[in-house]
């Protein structure tokens, strides 16, 4: 089916082991101080630079996990803002309460704050994952558009409750969250995602999302709980996109509820779109392309959002299957491995 | 008591705002099946082309007698109508045959579009909004104060939708729209002209937008770039309330948004729900009414066929 799935573990492995040094080793040049004319040293790469790269990863684990909902099992959610957000704020809230309580528990040091910024990733990811259910079953009842608009509503909704929570800073927005993620670990977490979503998809459950995705009657007659398929798919997307939102927290250190406005949901929708619907490569290219986009469009000026605006209306009209299609990155590379099997 | 009266007054004008809006949603879902997620935008545009022609006839800010409101609306009508047939003709006609989340996404494209370069064009500091209409009250009795505006706003709002009332009941463009909304391709074999039939709906549908932004800017004569999202979304589920593609569900819908809304924010906290709750409350009932009635208050359910 897919050629890791034909490699021995050892090999697999040893790609695992190369992938995470190289990813370290970046993690660690992008740190490498750099005198300055003024006689101070900073990091090759400012914070912000740093900052994108890294935000990068968070886009892609929201695109993947949206993927997983919208490309896979076919249905239309617009509002994993909502579960990045509650996401971000369980875990922001974990760390800035007991955080470092459990990194002393652990024997402190850099084990003990490891272990407890997983852990808050691991809460926000829970957090999420039980509101995708509380949302799931019962609006996954619903069709198209109307699925749409009820998780839409859902997102504002979690959206303005948060807003009223004080305990997480209100409309004050919470601060102070300590910086814990790095290019390594949202890097780390992101390939972890594509690993789990692409495992799902070449199950046989994910089989059944695939079939509820093209003919729901269909997919039913044949034995499918539909019903559960799809809260299923809902409740894992939502926990992937809280543990994004737990990396967002801790990359920025601050968190707002404007930053989780339906515009949000929005954004990863068209990462998916644009990279292309249900394809993973497609997902993972999208949310790259889509974080990159504003950043390379900044010498505009004023007109920077104008450019970025007519770029996607631009890019669904010329190509409205998004950039890959249905394609993932196996058929891509067979493809031109059979271009150039054709040409000697 | 008198304050619920109040209330009442205030909900039926926001209401009504958000109904003409609903209008454009539903009127544009019905004959392709779209969210046109630009609508909110349209309806910021209408707003401030009300601004530019009134700055333009009454400089000094007041004055123009009654020739300056009806200018101010017509013209604000007949420019939104203008720009909603552009954005139908331009963004979405090529994308007809093409998946329709490929147009849902190009009509969220056109509302980022349509909102940057308002702020690059318009500023994004917010603009007052000229008096057009008399600053006059009228108290009833208690302490229940009536303005000009809400009066103006209900005024408006009813005879705009006995004009389009009379439009798709009553006349041959009208017919043909429905026909479209039931099926564009057995409309297209009877001899209805779809494409005409397609832009005739966007432009109406904008003008109403216009009209309503027009109104909201002299009811709070306070407008800006992005007023159109949040009033938009909301006029949207305004729309799905009532039954999308039906056009009294969308007045329902909004008129039961706005009251509900205001009166949230007026009596809320008596049963323990924040003022700040105000932009929740239309998704709450939005999905409730869902749960219960997956079609709408006035929606028909579509047979699933195999």
């Amino acid at each position: 089916m897919t050629s890791s799935a034909s490699q021995p573990w050892w090999k697999r492995a040893g790609w695992a082991v190369f992938a995470i040094a190289v990813l370290y080793a970046i993690d660690l040049a992008a740190k490498i101080p750099v005198g300055q004319t003024d006689g101070s040293t900073r990091p090759v790469l400012n914070l912000y630079l740093y900052q994108i790269i890294a935000s990068a990863a968070v886009n892609i684990i929201l695109a993947v996990s949206l993927q997983l909902i919208n490309g896979i099992t076919g249905q239309f959610s617009i509002g994993h803002a909502g579960f990045m957000a509650i996401g971000g704020y369980a875990a922001a809230d974990f760390s800035l309460h007991s955080g470092i309580d459990l990194a002393a528990i652990c024997g402190g040091g850099a084990l003990g704050e490891s272990v407890s910024f997983v852990v808050a990733l691991m809460i926000g990811a829970v957090f999420a994952a039980i509101a995708g259910l509380i949302v799931g079953i019962p609006s996954l009842r619903l069709r198209g558009d109307y699925l749409a608009i009820v998780t839409l509503g859902f997102g504002e909704i979690i959206r303005v409750i948060i807003l009223n929570v004080d305990r997480v800073g209100a409309a004050r927005g919470l601060s102070g969250i300590p910086q814990k993620t790095t290019i390594f670990t949202g890097y780390a977490f992101a390939a972890i995602t594509v690993l789990v979503v692409w495992n799902i998809y070449h199950s046989s459950f994910g089989r059944a999302m695939l079939a509820v995705r093209e003919d729901e009657i269909a997919a039913e007659a044949m034995g499918i709980r539909t019903t559960r398929t799809k809260v299923m798919a809902f409740v894992i997307s939502s926990g992937f996109a809280g543990l994004a939102g737990g990396l967002f927290a801790h990359l920025f250190m601050y968190l707002h509820t404007n930053t989780f406005t339906f515009v949000k949901s929005i954004e990863i929708v068209m990462m998916i779109i644009i990279g292309g619907l249900g394809s993973i490569t497609g997902a993972v290219f999208g949310g790259v392309v889509m974080t990159a986009l504003p950043e390379v469009l900044r010498p505009v000026g004023q007109w920077r959002m104008v450019v970025y605006s007519l770029i996607i209306i631009l890019a669904i009209r010329y190509r409205p299957q998004g950039l890959l299609g249905m394609r993932e990155l196996p058929d891509i590379l067979a493809s031109l491995r059979r271009k150039k099997g054709g040409a000697r | 008591m008198s304050t619920f009266i109040q209330q009442l007054i205030n909900g039926l004008a926001l209401g009504s705002i958000y109904a003409l809006i609903a209008l454009g949603y539903t009127m544009v879902y019905g004959v392709l099946r779209l969210i046109n997620f630009a609508h909110g935008d349209v309806y910021m545009v209408g707003a401030y082309a009300g601004y530019y022609i009134a700055r333009a006839m009454a400089p000094e800010g007041t004055g123009g007698g009654y020739l300056l409101p009806i200018a101010v609306f017509v013209g604000s009508m007949g420019a939104c109508a203008l720009i909603g047939v552009i954005i139908e003709r331009v963004a979405y006609r090529p994308l007809i045959r093409q998946s329709r989340l490929a147009i849902l996404i190009t009509a969220i494209g056109v509302s980022l579009l349509i909102e940057n370069l308002g702020i690059v064009i318009f500023g994004a500091a917010p603009q007052s909004f000229p008096s057009i209409l008399p600053e006059r009250t009228f108290q009833l009795g208690g302490n229940v104060v009536l303005r000009y505006a809400q009066i103006s706003i209900v005024v408006v709002s009813i005879l705009l939708m006995i004009l389009l009332r009379w439009v798709v009941m009553g006349t041959k463009t009208g017919l043909a729209m429905r026909a479209v909304s039931h099926s564009i391709d057995a409309s297209k074999l009877m001899g209805v002209p779809t494409d005409r039939t397609i832009s005739f709906t966007f432009a109406l549908g904008s003008a109403f937008a216009a009209a309503a932004g027009v109104l909201v800017a002299v009811y709070i004569p306070k407008i800006e770039p992005l007023m159109g999202v949040m009033a938009g979304l909301k006029a949207f589920v305004a729309a799905v309330l009532g039954g999308i593609g039906n056009i009294p569900g969308s007045l329902i819908g909004g008129v039961l948004i706005g009251l509900s809304e205001t009166l949230i924010v007026g009596y809320g906290g008596n049963i323990g729900i924040e003022s700040t709750y105000r932009d929740a409350v239309a998704f709450a009932i939005l999905i409730i009414v869902l749960l219960v009635r997956p079609q709408g208050l006035l929606g028909k359910i579509q047979k699933e066929k195999v």
